[in-house]
C-alpha cells in the first residue's frame, strides 16, 4: 500500500476493484465503513461477482474477469475528454510534459520492436524520453507537443470508447458512465479516492499493467500521496510484504536492489547502471545512493571479508542468465527433470501453483524435497494416493521427502510487515508442540553443517559459504533481536556528517536510518529500507503508542513503518507547488513551514528543500515525477493495452479483431507444453475465476476445526441463469473441467453471478474457491489449481489464476 | 444507596459486562458457593502478537496458562483481538477468531520425519540425523552442478539444480536469515509467496 489501513478513513471515494476486502481483509475493510460513516465517503465496487464488498457499496458494476485495463483505459479516455483531471498535479508532478523518443510507436495492438518468435519486444531502448542539448529530458509544459506523454496517452486511450469498453467488459454502458462520472469528481484538488486491489489484479497475464492503469488514473486525479488516496495493494499473506521487501525473490536483493546479470562482470558498471542520475534539473533521484545500500548489505552478510579490494564480495553473489528463475520457470525445469532438490518453507506449491498435474509430476522428478512447516501440508504428501483427489502411483515416486516441524507465530518472537508497510513486533507465548523448531534454527542448523562439510572436505566454490558473517551469540539459533539489529544497520567505524563533520554514530552503535549509510564499508545494513527499525534507542517495531494527535489516523508512534517511519509514500504530493496541503483542513499531511518540511507524517522529500527549488515528489524516480509513460520498465509496452486472458471466452481481442498476435499478452512467456493445454471456448465455454472465502485462509485453515466447521465442504458458485440452462440446482454435485483436469464439488447457485453480454455473445462466469485439498480436518476436496493455466504475468510471472475457461456439468 | 461517581461507573460496568455475558448464553445457574469457578483468563499471562493470516496485521492478545516460571510450560488457552491496536481495535475476522485451533491443530507436526523413495509411510527422524542428511544431499547436488563460469567464460557462480521457496508468514528475521543463507549457496530458483 502507498497508504495504510487506517488512512482509508480519509478517503472521499473508495474504489474496490480486483479485490474483495470485506471478505478477504475483513478487519481492514472496517476503515471503509469508517470512511462511509464519518467522512461521507462513497464506495464503488467493480467485480465479476456481487461480493460482500459489493453488498455494502453505494454502487456496484459487474465486469468480465480479466478486462480491467479496458475498464480503466476507458476511464482515462473519459477523464481526459471531459477535462476531469487535477491540472496542477498532472502538469508538475507527472511526466505528462516529457517528450518521447521519435522511434516509439504503437500500431494495431503492438508497440514498436515486437519479435513474434521470441514473444518479446527487442527494441525497448526506444521506449524513452527525448534528450535536450543540456543532457536533460525535453519537456513541453503546455502539454501541446504531439510527442509529449500527455498527447500520446490521450491518443492511445481515445480508442477506448464507452461503447467498445462495454462490449469488452460486459459492463452495461450506463454503469460505466455512472462509475466514471463519480470517480471523476475526485479530480478536484483536495478530494481523494483510494483504490483497493488484491490478487484480482495481480493474477492475470496482464496483472502488472492493470495495476499501472489504476495508478495512471490516480495520477490524473491527483490522488497519489494524498491522505485517503493512493494505490493500495492488499497483500494476501501476513508477511509477503516483508519477504518481498527483504528480496526473497529470484532476481532481488534486500530493499529492491537487484542481482547482476551474466554480462555485468564489472562491479563499477553494475553500480553505475543502478545509480540513476536525475533526468531533470534539481531532482533528488534517491537511487543515486545505490552503492551505499549495496556495500552496507555486503558488509552485513560478509563482515570483514567484504572489502574494497574484492569489490565487497561481488563475485560471491550468483549472476542471472535470464530475467529470473521464478516459480513457473523452476517448476517447468523440474518437470523436465532438470531440478534435483527443493525446499518448501511454509509453502504448499501443489495447492498454490497452477496446473496441479504438472506440479505433482514435477515434484515426483525430484531427488529430494525438504518441507519446513507447522502443518502437514498437501505438498509434503504429494506422493500419497488419495483417490480422485490425488491419483498417484506412490511406489514409482522416487523422491526422498524430509519434513521438518516448525513453530507458528504464537511460539516465536519477531516482526511482520503488514500491507501498510508497518513492521510490527510480536512475542512468543508458548513452546511449540513436540520438537518443532523455528525456521531460524533450521536455517542456522543447516548452514552450520554445510559450512563444516565445506571446511573439512572442500567442494564447489566454498568462498561465499566460508566467508559469510555468522557472529551470533548462539550460532545454532541466532536471536530474532540480533537479526533485526543486523537488517536495521550499525556503524562499523565512527560515522560523521560529511558537511558539518558532526559525529552521527560511534563504531558499534545502531544507525538512526538509511541516510547514515556509507559506501566505504563503515556501515553494515542488511536491508536499507528497514534501516531505523532498531536504533540506538531500541526496537522501534515494538512501539505501542496508539495516539493520533492530529486525528489523521497516522499513529506515528505505533510500530514502525518503512521507509523512515513514513506512513504515506510520496506525501509531498499532498501539498501544492507552494508547499501547502491541497486541502488544509481535512488532508493535512505535510507542508513547508518557511524553513523545513513538516507535518502530521514524515515528509517524503529532502527536508530543507524549499518548494521554489522545484524538487518534485517522486524522489525515487530520476524524473522526479511519476510516470504515465513506463519507458522500458514493462515487458508489454509503455502504455497499458487491453489483451484477453490466454483462455478467452470470445476468442479475439475486440480492440484488434484482425491481429491474432494481439489477442492475448504478446510479451507473456509461455512454455511449449503449456501452450498445448490451453482450452478454447467451444469446449470450455465459461469464464472462471478463483477466490477466497472469509472463513478460510488459503490451505492452512482446513487444518483448523472451527474453520472446517464453518465452511466444511468444497463448492463452486454459478449464476441462476446458468444453473437453469444446465439443470443444476443448489446442492447438486457438479464436475468442473478445464483442459488440464477436473474437480467435483457442490454447486452453490446464486444471484451474485449474472451473464454478461461480451462482444455480442453471452458470457457466463463461474466462481471457484481455493481452500480444499487432500489433507486437513475439513472434508477432503479437489485442489482447485488442477484447473488453472500454467502461464504468468508478462513482468512478474504471477500465474493467471483469475481468468481461465471451464465447462460445468451435473454429475 | 450512597455512591460517588467512580463507584457508579464501576457498578454500571459490572452490570453491563454481566448482562452481555448473559445475552451470549452464558447465564450462570443459581450460585452455590462450591460451584463457583474462577474466571480462567484472570490467572493467565497475556502476550501480544499479530495475526499470521492476511496482511491487515491485526493485533492479538494470547492468554496462556502457567505462571511463567522457568520450569513451567505455558499453554495458550485463548486468543482475542487487541483493543489497543489502531487497525483492528479488538476485532477479529472468523479466521482470526479461530486462531487457537491453528495453534492446537491435530495436524501440527511434532517431529522430523522422512519418506523414503517409493515408500508409503513416514518414519521419525532425530533432528541431527535429519539436518545431516539434508546437508549431505545439498552438498552433493551443489558440488555436482554448481556453475562457476558460463560458456563465455564469465564468472556466474550460480547453482540451478536446487531451489528454495520461502514462506509467506515467517518473520522478517527468519526471512532475512533465509535469504543470507540461500544466496550464499548461489541459489537463483528462489521465491516467496508474493510470486503467486
Amino acid at each position: 500500500m502507498t497508504n495504510h489501513w487506517v488512512d482509508i478513513k480519509n478517503a472521499d471515494l473508495v474504489l474496490i476493484i480486483g479485490g474483495n476486502a470485506a471478505e478477504a481483509h475483513p478487519c481492514g475493510f472496517k476503515w471503509v465503513t469508517e470512511a462511509k460513516a464519518h467522512n461521507k465517503a462513497r464506495l464503488i465496487v467493480v467485480d465479476p461477482r456481487f461480493t460482500r464488498s459489493a453488498s455494502v457499496a453505494d454502487y456496484y458494476a459487474p465486469i468480465r474477469t480479466g478486462t480491467d485495463i479496458a475498464f480503466l483505459g476507458g476511464l482515462i479516455n473519459y477523464l481526459i475528454s471531459e477535462d476531469k483531471i487535477q491540472h496542477e498535479y498532472v502538469s508538475n508532478y507527472t511526466d505528462a510534459a516529457f517528450i518521447v523518443d521519435d522511434a516509439y510507436g504503437f500500431e494495431d495492438g503492438l508497440f514498436n520492436g515486437y519479435d513474434a518468435d521470441k514473444r518479446a519486444y527487442t527494441q525497448k531502448a526506444t521506449w524513452s524520453y527525448a534528450k535536450g542539448e543540456d543532457g536533460f529530458t525535453r519537456v513541453d509544459p503546455t502539454l501541446q507537443d504531439p510527442r509529449c506523454v500527455f498527447q500520446l496517452m490521450k491518443r492511445h486511450y481515445s480508442r477506448y470508447t464507452a461503447e467498445l469498453v462495454s462490449s469488452i467488459c460486459g459492463t452495461p454502458q450506463e454503469a460505466l458512465l455512472k462509475v466514471w462520472a463519480e470517480i471523476a469528481e475526485t479530480s478536484a484538488p483536495g478530494k481523494a479516492m483510494t483504490i483497493m486491489y488484491a490478487l484480482g489484479w495481480t493474477q492475470h497475464t496482464v496483472g502488472s499493467q492493470m495495476i499501472r492503469t489504476g495508478a495512471m488514473v490516480q495520477l490524473l486525479l491527483g490522488n497519489i500521496g494524498m491522505p485517503g488516496g493512493g494505490m493500495n495493494a492488499l497483500r494476501g499473506h501476513s508477511n509477503i510484504q516483508g519477504l518481498t521487501d527483504l528480496g526473497l525473490l529470484s532476481n532481488l536483493l534486500p530493499g529492491y536492489m537487484t542481482l547482476a546479470g551474466d554480462a555485468e562482470q564489472d562491479y563499477a558498471a553494475y553500480i553505475a547502471k543502478r545509480t540513476s542520475l536525475p533526468m531533470r534539473p534539481g531532482q533528488l533521484s534517491y537511487w543515486q545512493n545505490y552503492e551505499k545500500f549495496h556495500v552496507s548489505l555486503m558488509k552485513a552478510w560478509y563482515g570483514k571479508n567484504a572489502t574494497a579490494e574484492n569489490n565487497w564480495g561481488y563475485d560471491w553473489l550468483p549472476k542471472l542468465d535470464i530475467p529470473g528463475y521464478d516459480v513457473l520457470k523452476v517448476f517447468d525445469l523440474m518437470y523436465q527433470g532438470k531440478v534435483n532438490g527443493y525446499f518448501c518453507q511454509g509453502f504448499n506449491p501443489i495447492g498454490s501453483f497452477p496446473n496441479k498435474a504438472k506440479v505433482g509430476a514435477a515434484l515426483a522428478k525430484l531427488k529430494f524435497l525438504v518441507v519446513m512447516d507447522p502443518l502437514a501440508t498437501d505438498t509434503s504428501e504429494f506422493w500419497r494416493n488419495v483417490g480422485d483427489y490425488n491419483e498417484v502411483d506412490t511406489a514409482s515416486i522416487q523422491t526422498t521427502v524430509i519434513r521438518l516441524p516448525t513453530t507458528c507465530f504464537a511460539e516465536e518472537d519477531g516482526s511482520l510487515v503488514n500491507s501498510g508497510r508497518w513492521l510490527q513486533w510480536h512475542w512468543k507465548a508458548a513452546e511449540p508442540p513436540g520438537q518443532a523448531r523455528t525456521d531460524i534454527a533450521i536455517m542456522a542448523g543447516l548452514f552450520h553443517r554445510l559450512r563444516e562439510l565445506y571446511t573439512k572436505e572442500g567442494g564447489a566454490y566454498p568462498a561465499p559459504i566460508l566467508n559469510l558473517e555468522w557472529n551470533y551469540l548462539r550460532p545454532d539459533e541466532p536471536g530474532p533481536d540480533e537479526l533485526a539489529r543486523e537488517f536495521s544497520g550499525k556503524a562499523l567505524a565512527d560515522v560523521s556528517d560529511p558537511a558539518s563533520g558532526a559525529l552521527l554514530a560511534k563504531a558499534g552503535e545502531q544507525l538512526a536510518g538509511f541516510a547514515q549509510l556509507r559506501a566505504d564499508g563503515s556501515t553494515a545494513c542488511g536491508c536499507w529500507i528497514f534501516s531505523g527499525a532498531w536504533t540506538q534507542q531500541g526496537n522501534q517495531m515494538a512501539r505501542r503508542d496508539n495516539a493520533d494527535p492530529y486525528n489523521m489516523g497516522q499513529t506515528n508512534g505505533w510500530a514502525w513503518s518503512w521507509p523512515a517511519n513514513r506512513r504515506i509514500l510520496y506525501n509531498r504530493a499532498s501539498a501544492d507547488l507552494s508547499g501547502q496541503p491541497w486541502d488544509p483542513l481535512k488532508k493535512r499531511l505535510v507542508w513547508w513551514n518557511g524553513k523545513v518540511w513538516t507535518g502530521t507524517d514524515v515528509p517524503d522529500i529532502k527536508p530543507d528543500s524549499p518548494p521554489e527549488a522545484g524538487m518534485n515528489p517522486f524522489i525515487m524516480n530520476p524524473e522526479g515525477v511519476a510516470r504515465f509513460f513506463a519507458v522500458d520498465k514493462m515487458a508489454e509496452g509503455p502504455f497499458p493495452e487491453h489483451y484477453e486472458p490466454f483462455e478467452t471466452p470470445i476468442g479475439r481481442n475486440p480492440l484488434h479483431p484482425d491481429q491474432p498476435q494481439a489477442t492475448s499478452n504478446p510479451a507473456a512467456r509461455v512454455f511449449k507444453n503449456d501452450m498445448e493445454v490451453f482450452g478454447t471456448a467451444d469446449e470450455f465455454p465459461y469464464a472462471a475465476t478463483t477466490y477466497r472465502l472469509t472463513e478460510h485462509f488459503h490451505f492452512w485453515t482446513k487444518h483448523c476445526r472451527l474453520a472446517a466447521i464453518t465452511q466444511p465442504e468444497q463448492f463452486v458458485e454459478i449464476g441462476e441463469v446458468l444453473g437453469k440452462e444446465l439443470g443444476i440446482k443448489a446442492g447438486d454435485r457438479v464436475k468442473v473441467s478445464s483442459n488440464r483436469g477436473f474437480i467435483k464439488a457442490v454447486a452453490v447457485v446464486t444471484k451474485r453471478l449474472k451473464p454478461l453480454t461480451v462482444d455480442g455473445k453471452t458470457v457466463h462466469q463461474v466462481g471457484i474457491p481455493i481452500h480444499w485439498g487432500f489433507s486437513g480436518v475439513a472434508k477432503n476436496g479437489y485442489i482447485t489449481n488442477t484447473l488453472t493455466p500454467f502461464v504468468g504475468d508478462g513482468n512478474t510471472q504471477t500465474p493467471e489464476f483469475k481468468s481461465f475457461l471451464v465447462n460445468v456439468e451435473k454429475v | 444507596m450512597d455512591m460517588n461517581r467512580r463507584q457508579f461507573f464501576k457498578v454500571c460496568a459490572v452490570g453491563l459486562g454481566g448482562s452481555s455475558m448473559a445475552a451470549l448464553g452464558m447465564a450462570p445457574p443459581d450460585a452455590f458457593a462450591d460451584q463457583v469457578r474462577h474466571f480462567k483468563l484472570a490467572s493467565t499471562r497475556e502476550t501480544r502478537n499479530t495475526c499470521p493470516y492476511c496482511s491487515v496485521g491485526c493485533g492479538l492478545i494470547m492468554y496462556s496458562q502457567g505462571d511463567g516460571g522457568k520450569n513451567v510450560t505455558q499453554e495458550i488457552i485463548h486468543i482475542e483481538g487487541d483493543a489497543d491496536h489502531p487497525v483492528n481495535r479488538g476485532t477479529l475476522c472468523p479466521k482470526g477468531a479461530g486462531l487457537l485451533d491453528f495453534v492446537h491443530s491435530p495436524n501440527r507436526l511434532h517431529y522430523p520425519q522422512i519418506r523414503e523413495p517409493g515408500s508409503n509411510e513416514w518414519k521419525r527422524l532425530e533432528w541431527d540425523d535429519a539436518l545431516e542428511r539434508i546437508a549431505k544431499l545439498v552438498k552433493a547436488d551443489r558440488d555436482a552442478n554448481f556453475i562457476e563460469r558460463n560458456e563465455q567464460g564469465q564468472t556466474v557462480n550460480r547453482w540451478l539444480t536446487t531451489g528454495f521457496l520461502a514462506a509467506s508468514a515467517s518473520s522478517n528475521e527468519s526471512g532475512y536469515l533465509t535469504h543470507k543463507v540461500v544466496r550464499s549457496l548461489g541459489i537463483l530458483g528462489f521465491d516467496n509467496q508474493a510470486r503467486v
